[in-house]
């Protein structure tokens, strides 16, 4: 279970990866794969495909999933300390860039950062999916389960909130 | 057109935790919909511009957008009021569910449930990164910057840290030599 003295440990983390978290909270997965779990053994690689599973099915932005790392590691306020950690360096950030960068998106060298760096988060989101995949997918079953939502959300234009009750609905037929 | 509308900051605040919480599987597009065609609060150039610099910059795209709205029209307080309105709500379902989960995820129906969630969520983020690298203008700078930042995470298990050093670099003097 969780240990709440640890909720410095875990907004430290989010507030290095802050800085970081090029491509959003989902290119972060990897990262934070590594530290909770390989480095720290916090939780399994089940929990934290379930707490991932968990954010994707609530409304609101990618960062709860961070939240919810918080949450399985310190209690409520690791919860608070890794969400105001995650977004507050680089709210700080984008106050000072909103407030100081020339409004020209066009400018050489903002065309540069997008451009070069686009590519990278692409390569961090499929590693993402790597990592993910490999704590997820343990039977037949859920790889085809895995399968069909990639399918459907390549090929289809459904809400995936949908996407993930059907498979809550299949785990509970399959599983019996 | 109707006129633009400047919103006070309790409206920001109740403004974004509507969009928030409508919201599933990543906030952007009712984002646009609700607060440049329903509310009228900004232009959609205006929205494009703040997205752009919100994805240029680290952190969640959505909050960054947040900030710099809320601040444009209403100093620190609207910036405050906008991310605290984005954050709250969705905070409080999402650690509802985990709690329930933390209570009854001992139970199969459950725990199958839950496998089935995930199985569908991970198919969801798989599906992401494929769409990203399909649509991306694909030249030998994007698919060795994209590879190599992939192959340095998921196989040779770097650290973020490390990749982005490294690979960073990289990937941005690459693109300064073609956008001259």
């Amino acid at each position: 279970m969780h240990d709440e003295s640890l909720w410095l440990e875990i907004a430290w983390l989010c507030l290095l990866i802050s800085l970081m978290a090029i491509g959003g909270a989902n290119a972060m997965v990897p990262e934070i794969h590594r530290y909770v779990i390989e480095q720290r053994g916090w939780m399994r690689g089940d929990e934290f495909a379930a707490l991932f599973a968990i954010a994707q099915a609530s409304p609101g932005p990618n960062v709860l999933f961070i939240t919810l790392i918080g949450w399985k590691v310190a209690g409520w306020p690791g919860a608070v300390a890794s969400t105001v950690a995650m977004c507050g360096p680089s709210s700080t950030l984008a106050l000072a860039a909103g407030r100081t960068m020339a409004r020209n998106p066009q400018s050489r060298w903002r065309r540069v950062i997008k451009s070069g760096l686009a590519p990278l988060t692409i390569g961090l989101i499929l590693a993402a999916g790597w990592v993910l995949t490999r704590n997820t997918v343990h039977s037949w079953a859920d790889a085809a389960l895995c399968a069909v939502a990639v399918a459907a959300s390549l090929y289809g234009r459904i809400n995936p909130v949908w996407l993930i009750g059907l498979g809550a609905v299949a785990g509970v037929v399959w599983g019996g | 057109m109707t006129p633009l509308v400047t919103p006070t900051v309790w409206q920001l605040f109740t403004g974004f935790s509507a969009v928030a919480l409508s919201g599933f599987g990543g906030v952007l597009p009712i984002t646009r919909r609700t607060l440049v065609e329903k509310r009228r609060w900004l232009d959609e150039a205006e929205f494009v511009e703040l997205l752009s610099l919100g994805q240029l910059l680290p952190g969640p795209n959505i909050v960054n957008l947040a900030v710099m709205f809320g601040d444009r029209r209403r100093g620190l307080p609207g910036a405050l009021a906008a991310v605290a309105g984005l954050l709250t709500g969705p905070l409080m379902v999402v650690l509802t569910l985990a709690s329930l989960h933390q209570r009854y995820g001992h139970l199969p129906m459950v725990q199958h449930a839950i496998s089935g969630m995930a199985a569908a969520a991970c198919g969801l983020l798989v599906a992401m990164g494929v769409k990203m690298a399909w649509l991306h203008p694909k030249n030998p700078r994007t698919v060795a910057v994209a590879l190599l930042a992939m192959a340095a995470i998921a196989g040779l298990g770097w650290p973020l840290l490390k990749v982005l050093l490294i690979v960073g670099p990289i990937a941005l003097l690459w693109a300064a030599r073609e956008e001259r």
